[in-house]
């Protein structure tokens, strides 16, 4: 197993199970650092690690920042809004001016597919898809398959639904490719204008009922509910919406008992996902955000420090 | 007095239902005669072994000037055409300024007659600046040498605008070129809409967008009695309902892009920016559809689309891209390789889509080896083996899928009015 040749990672459409496993298990070390008092592993000191992101994060930023110090990386962030791209700077001069600058690793995310895949290709650098439009976010995914495989100990055979907009979700399609590689049954389910008939050859069922979908399922990762790219009438309203998809306690009877429930943040409380649910006990939602910092201190590890797994954290 | 002799070639003439080996003699730029072992003091070329036809002729190409000059200019694309066995393009009128008035058109082709080497013919807008709005006056369009009016690149969305322009043609009996495209369905599209661009999480161009136009535009030629021609057809369901009118009598021909008889949307899963192109690359199922068309006539004519673009605007974010491919030089190669040596289309007829068939959609006097004609000939070898190398093009367009790629059957010769302009690709 050689992740660490692995130069980008831009989805986990190209990755195969046991670099999946291989992250995860990473993973699990680098958690043990984040609950240490001392949080600072000395693996990726010297190595320099910079952000940009050109669509709004929270969450994914940070995360990805404080992972790559707690491994003692330097890691720069890119205020995009302050930089040379409001001067009308190409994409393509702004990565060679960072990757000029002694840069070992990009994260990227940008409101367009296939941008990390274009930057990949001409810059020496790794980039990590940190979500790039409607194609892919695998960092999102592979937190959500380690928060699933750390409750319930396996991925393999898992009845997961993944609720919402999967027409323009990245979080979606990186859940999708990551999930069939460990066997799970996955259903998709929203209105039938966001879920496309072709999506069922990815090797999903598709629903247009909430509560078929729930049936006995193990897991549910609820969409954020996309406003920015409602521009056309897929949809009525949010009221409509909410009628039928949200997440609350009623529907949630169908799924099994220990269900657990995922949501990639921010949340649209009352649109797709019920406050009740959000802060219950089957609500993962903060676990999630710490998990993904292990995550993301997992991959920076393995493509930054080019050690073996057995090293982590010594 | 110059003479040229082809010996021993393989002649096609589809107009004059000849396909044999024969010679053929160009006296003073013009076909003297076409007949077995002919002697003559002439400089001879041997075409033992190749392809010997009629010059062939692009109905759709861009030629970028005036005004994207950066692009590419007519210099650079008619030696790109000539390079890739074309004697004769017509260039779309999406210039800056538009060919929307006699004084663009007179210059275009002013400047083909100085600084190009193949025929140049015009296509004028059909509205003024192409917005689709107020007719382009198409009386002076004519008269300044335009062949057919086209606002290609945009549709015509308004069908009051449309019915307009068909009864306005009709005058003439000027052929009115539709770019197909329903604008409400295909917005911010990068790529065929269905499996791929949902795996590839790009928004999607909807077949039913094309279909859609081509529906309207058949139903007003119907109506008027216009000739309209469907440029770059490429989904399943427009070749359906063009076979539909042309049973029914009405006056619509069409054409169709070399990159859309042979390349599907599961390749633009790389991201590179020469993938997009529009109307976009289809499926394996449109493909099907289309080749089958080839055959059966409900397709006139293969023509490029010949879109080059300078390196910055491919050099960027697929949905920053600019939509084209770099068709001239590539055209008679990819037809060769994917559709002649695989058996799908014979020799003949894929003669006659390059030939007289796109000169008769738009009238020109072109594409037969009649004895008087102008000596247009092209000779293609079919068994010459190159790979596609972007960097070695005429044209200043770049941007092709095809880069890299090995493919069987090129152009050995290309002749305009009996002068030799290209020799393997080079031009002399």
């Amino acid at each position: 197993m050689n992740f660490e040749r692995r130069k980008d990672l831009l989805g986990l459409k190209d990755l195969g199970r046991e670099e999946i496993d291989l992250i995860l298990n990473t993973a699990e070390p680098m958690k043990d650092i984040l609950k240490r008092d001392m949080k600072k592993a000395p693996a990726l000191r010297g190595k320099a690690m910079v952000t940009v992101f050109y669509e709004a994060s929270t969450r994914t930023r940070t995360s990805f920042e404080i992972a790559g110090k707690y491994l003692s990386a330097d890691t720069v962030n890119l205020a995009v809004s302050t930089s040379s791209v409001q001067k009308g700077e190409s994409l393509r001069d702004t990565i060679k001016t960072i990757e000029v600058m002694g840069f070992d690793l990009m994260v990227i995310r940008h409101s367009m597919s296939g941008t990390p895949h274009y930057l990949a290709r001409n810059t020496k650098m790794s980039i990590i898809n940190a979500g790039d439009g409607a194609n892919e976010h695998p960092t999102q995914a592979l937190l959500d398959l380690y928060t699933i495989r750390e409750k319930k100990g396996t991925l393999e055979g898992l009845k997961v639904a993944i609720v919402g907009d999967i027409l323009h979700s990245r979080v979606a399609r990186s859940n999708i490719y990551g999930l069939t590689k460990f066997g799970c049954e996955i259903r998709v389910v929203g209105p039938s204008t966001l879920i496309p008939p072709e999506v069922e050859k990815m090797g999903v069922k598709s629903y247009y009922s909430l509560d078929k979908a729930l049936d006995g399922v193990d897991v549910v990762n609820v969409l954020r509910l996309q406003k920015e790219r409602q521009e056309t009438a897929l949809f009525p309203s949010m009221e409509e919406y909410a009628n039928l998809y949200m997440i609350g306690r009623e529907g949630l009877k169908r799924a099994k008992e220990d269900v657990l429930v995922l949501h990639p943040g921010p949340m649209n409380r009352g649109v797709e996902i019920s406050s009740e649910i959000a802060d219950g006990s089957q609500s993962l939602i903060n676990e999630q955000v710490t998990n993904g910092v292990a995550i993301r201190m997992a991959l920076l590890f393995l493509m930054m420090g080019g050690a073996r797994d057995d090293e982590v954290a010594s | 007095m110059t003479k040229l002799l082809v010996k021993g070639g393989r002649v096609i003439d589809p107009a004059n239902g000849i396909d044999e080996v024969i010679d053929l003699l160009v006296t003073d730029g013009i076909i003297a005669a076409v007949d077995k072992n002919i002697k003559a003091a002439a400089e001879v070329i041997d075409a033992a072994g190749l392809i010997v036809c009629p010059g062939l002729v692009d109905i759709h190409t861009h030629l970028r000037e005036p005004g994207y000059e950066y692009k590419e200019d007519i210099a650079s694309g008619t030696r790109a055409a000539a390079a890739g066995g074309f004697t004769t393009i017509c260039c779309m009128p999406n210039t800056k300024p538009v060919i929307d008035n006699g004084a663009t058109a007179s210059f275009v082709r002013e400047r083909a007659r100085k600084s190009g080497v193949v025929n140049v013919y015009p296509v004028g807008a059909i509205t003024q600046q192409q917005e689709g709005k107020r007719l382009a006056p198409i009386a002076e369009l004519i008269a300044a040498g335009c062949v057919a009016v086209s606002d290609d690149g945009q549709a015509v969305m308004s069908s009051e605008v449309m019915k307009n322009a068909l009864e306005y043609a009709k005058m003439w009996g000027l052929p009115v070129l539709s770019h197909c495209e329903d604008k409400n369905l295909s917005h911010n599209g990068q790529m065929n809409e269905g499996y791929y661009s949902i795996l590839y999480g790009l928004k999607g161009i909807p077949a039913v967008a094309e279909d859609i136009m081509v529906s309207r535009d058949i139903l007003l030629a119907e109506l008027t009695g216009a000739h309209v021609h469907i440029c770059h057809v490429s989904t399943r369901g427009a070749v359906e309902l063009i076979r539909r009118a042309k049973k029914k009598g009405i006056h619509v021909t069409c054409e169709v892009a070399p990159h859309h008889l042979t390349l599907t949307d599961e390749i633009v899963g790389t991201y590179d920016t020469d993938t997009k192109v529009n109307p976009p690359l289809r499926t394996g199922n449109d493909i099907e559809a289309l080749i089958a068309a080839l055959s059966d006539g409900t397709i006139d004519c293969i023509a490029t689309d010949h879109a080059p673009h300078n390196i910055e605007s491919k050099d960027c974010e697929y949905n920053l891209a600019a939509y084209g491919i770099s068709g001239l030089e590539t055209a008679v190669a990819v037809c060769m390789d994917w559709l002649f040596h695989t058996g799908k289309v014979n020799i003949n007829q894929l003669i006659k889509l390059l030939t007289i068939q796109p000169a008769e959609v738009l009238r020109l006097n072109r594409g037969t080896l009649d004895i008087g004609a102008e000596a247009d000939i092209t000779i293609i070898n079919p068994e010459t083996k190159k790979q596609v190398v972007p960097n070695r093009f005429y044209s200043k367009g770049t941007n092709t899928p095809y880069k890299g790629m090995m493919l069987k059957g090129w152009p050995y010769m290309t002749i305009v009015k009996g002068r030799i302009v290209a020799r393997d690709g080079i031009i002399l």
